[in-house]
């Protein structure tokens, strides 16, 4: 015990492969490098079948990507709170069902209620129309984990019947009609050309994010000393920051690539009464909203799941349930809250989706459970309990999307899609089994 | 070296009954605690001397009974009351959260959070890496989770937990159940350790050798009943078999 500098690392082998040293030195998570290998993998391959196979390369653009990181929201908000129901060894099968009932209920708050109270359009219908849903989610979560902590029913059994009574519910206040229109600032929440936040917007959210990642690594850095722990070496802290900082320019980069088309565009300067130069007018789309609410859940999870005392019971009630509850931990409202917490981001989701469909419909969420699961899965969640990240699971959420757009776009079709996203499921889940062992 | 029994003691409880279903797991048993003692639980599997614990350290909620610390009533219905009166417990199973680091069981329940609430889980690798550079220099692995670590690795986590808070009363059930030599002579440096600091010490055993060195006193429960408590100055090893499997007080016939 000599060599100070490995504490916490294995006996380092004499010959280590120059890649295994970056690892250690760059302390990166090597299931997120998988992911994103996978991740890359996936694009690369559909975009090749594309180009070779019908002569046209449509998944690595600007426009098919922008999308991809559209669809992926909804699904993407309920899969982080997924993580944290799956860790405490719980399951929560309600969740489509949940979103529909909240888009049911936000449908009818904003377009059969409030309109005759304030006015139709009027400023503030969207803000009461999302906080009754995020409301009304985040009751529905509490008295499931109600039932499941206090009545002792399994969150199996108790998410089941949920599914089946929030859809019928969601049913009996819309009559079965689809509510619409809905209100013009909450479709902004779906992502349209309208719905995003523009070249200039972007690049200020891009820089932010920039400055964070640099603010990480130089903290990191003077917090280890503080502790006196050991340093990563100064170039592995240089490869993360440069790699973190050239990872959200991309991004900034990628969706101001993709314009309005041009009808939006003539309808734009029309109304703002603006000259179309005769080259064109390129508007940048930009960052669309869902994808920054998605961002701004997935960060403040992670922090919630990292860096406080309510995530670090989440993942000691799923490591060993019994001995949290003698380390003084409340497990039975911390499942409350853990499943109130998992209703309010179906709320979420449910403004996003029915924002996006532009009317509330009672069939919106169907199946969304199951993606929600298999995306936190995917993401390397544990069925067993107490492992999983939130970050895994929105990668998880986009290698989910990527697949099935990838598999629209080259033109397979349904039944296909099917088969391949469940194989991938069961596969995935297969390959970080054996990652998990060999990495034991 | 005697023990000095008359002050008040450290803890007192007083005819504890508890049962579950209909089975008195624990009935009318009254046992007590002088600073700086060992005193040993001693029965078959199943006569109640974990129940009896798990009452005192918050896991079970009794029916019946009084628990005095330091001659004042205490009321504890949960492992945290249990923690407020400075009672802390090293259970059989551990009761670490096995994805967890070394640091993240340490405190768990009772983490160290910046001003802004934030865990700090810096401050708390810094304080283990202190407290385990006392109890067992040889520990490294601070950035594991605990299921990586070996018995004795996990079992010196454990007992850093309850000494680490400034423990007045300490239990420890079983401490030594899976541990090898080495370790167990570890384990019996530190009560002696502690008892010098004048911690008060339950110490639930089934190893009868462990208990002669070890403890200043015994008290041997049967069906859930307390047989009787013992000096162990004053008895033998077959004394205390005879109360195990009898059930019968030294000195009956």
């Amino acid at each position: 015990m000599t060599d100070t500098s490995q504490s916490g690392g294995p006996a380092a082998p004499a010959a280590k492969g120059p890649v295994a040293r970056f690892i250690q030195a760059t302390e990166l998570d090597t299931r997120l490098l998988g992911m994103l290998g996978a991740l890359a993998l996936i694009w690369v391959g559909f975009h090749m079948y594309g180009a070779l196979v019908n002569g046209f390369g449509a998944f690595l653009t600007p426009r098919n990507l922008w999308n991809l990181s559209v669809q992926t929201s909804s699904i993407g908000i309920m899969a982080c709170g997924m993580v944290l129901v799956i860790v405490t060894r719980h399951i929560d099968l309600s969740v489509g069902s949940v979103l529909g009932f909240c888009a049911i209920i936000m449908g009818v708050t904003q377009v059969w209620l409030l309109p005759q109270l304030l006015g139709l359009e009027h400023w503030a219908i969207w803000i009461i129309t999302v906080f009754v849903g995020l409301i009304t989610g985040t009751l529905i979560g509490a008295f499931h984990g109600y039932l499941i902590a206090y009545l002792s029913i399994p969150a199996f059994i108790v998410t089941l019947g949920g599914l089946l009574a929030w859809r019928g519910a969601g049913f009996l206040v819309a009559r079965g009609e689809t509510i619409s229109p809905v209100d013009s600032t909450f479709r902004l929440l779906g992502g349209t050309a309208e719905g995003a936040i523009g070249a200039t917007g972007s690049w200020v959210v891009g820089l932010i994010g920039v400055a964070a990642v640099l603010a990480s690594v130089v903290m990191g850095r003077r917090q280890r000393v503080t502790h006196g722990f050991a340093l990563r070496p100064l170039w592995a802290d240089w490869f993360i920051a440069v790699a973190g900082s050239a990872a959200m320019i991309g991004a900034v980069l990628l969706v101001n690539a993709y314009y309005w088309p041009r009808g939006i565009v003539r309808r734009y300067a029309a109304a703002e009464g603006i000259e179309i130069p005769p080259e064109g007018l390129f508007i940048s789309y930009g960052f669309a909203i869902p994808v920054l609410i998605l961002l701004a859940v997935g960060i403040i999870m992670t922090l919630i799941m990292s860096r406080t005392r309510f995530g670090r019971y989440v993942y000691a009630i799923g490591g060993n349930p019994e001995a949290a509850a003698l380390a003084g931990i409340n497990t039975k409202w911390m499942t409350v809250k853990i499943f109130a917490l998992m209703g309010f981001l179906a709320g979420l989701s449910a403004a996003v989706a029915s924002a996006r469909l532009g009317s509330a419909t009672n069939a919106l969420g169907t199946l969304d459970e199951l993606y929600v699961i298999a995306a936190a899965v995917i993401g390397g969640t544990s069925l067993a309990g107490g492992v999983g990240t939130i970050y895994g699971a929105i990668l998880g959420a986009v290698v989910m999307q990527s697949l099935q757009t990838g598999m629209v776009l080259i033109g397979f079709d349904a039944a296909i899609q099917q088969i391949v996203v469940g194989s991938v499921l069961v596969l995935a889940v297969y390959l970080d089994n054996l990652y998990r062992r060999s990495s034991k | 070296m005697s023990i000095d029994r008359t002050g008040t003691p450290l803890v007192d409880m007083r005819d504890i009954c508890i049962s579950f279903g209909g089975v008195h797991a624990v009935d009318h048993v009254s046992v007590d605690l002088y600073p700086g003692e060992v005193v040993g639980l001693l029965g078959h599997n199943g006569a109640g001397k974990s129940t009896l614990i798990k009452i005192l350290s918050g896991a079970y909620a009794m029916d019946e009974g009084e628990i005095y610390v330091d001659g004042e009533k205490a009321t504890i219905n949960n492992p945290r009351d249990a923690r407020s009166y400075n009672i802390e417990t090293i259970y059989q199973t551990l009761a670490l959260a096995d994805n967890l680091d070394a640091a993240s069981n340490l405190f768990l329940g009772r983490e160290l959070v910046s001003p802004i609430g934030f865990v700090n889980d810096d401050a708390m690798e810094a304080e283990t890496r202190k407290i385990m550079a006392r109890l067992n220099p040889n520990f490294q692995k601070f950035k594991d989770p605990v299921s990586a670590l070996s018995g004795g690795q996990r079992q010196s986590v454990a007992i850093a937990r309850a000494v680490y808070f400034n423990a007045r009363i300490l239990i420890m059930d079983e401490p030594t159940a899976a541990l090898g030599p080495h370790e167990t002579q570890m384990v019996s440096e530190l009560i002696t350790q502690l008892k010098a600091e004048g911690i008060g010490i339950f110490l639930i055993s089934h190893d009868i050798h462990d208990v002669m060195e070890l403890c200043d006193r015994a008290s041997v429960m049967k069906n859930g009943k307390l047989v009787g408590t013992v000096d162990v100055d004053d008895v033998t090893d077959d004394d205390l078999l005879g109360m195990i499997i009898l059930g019968k007080q030294p000195g009956e016939a």
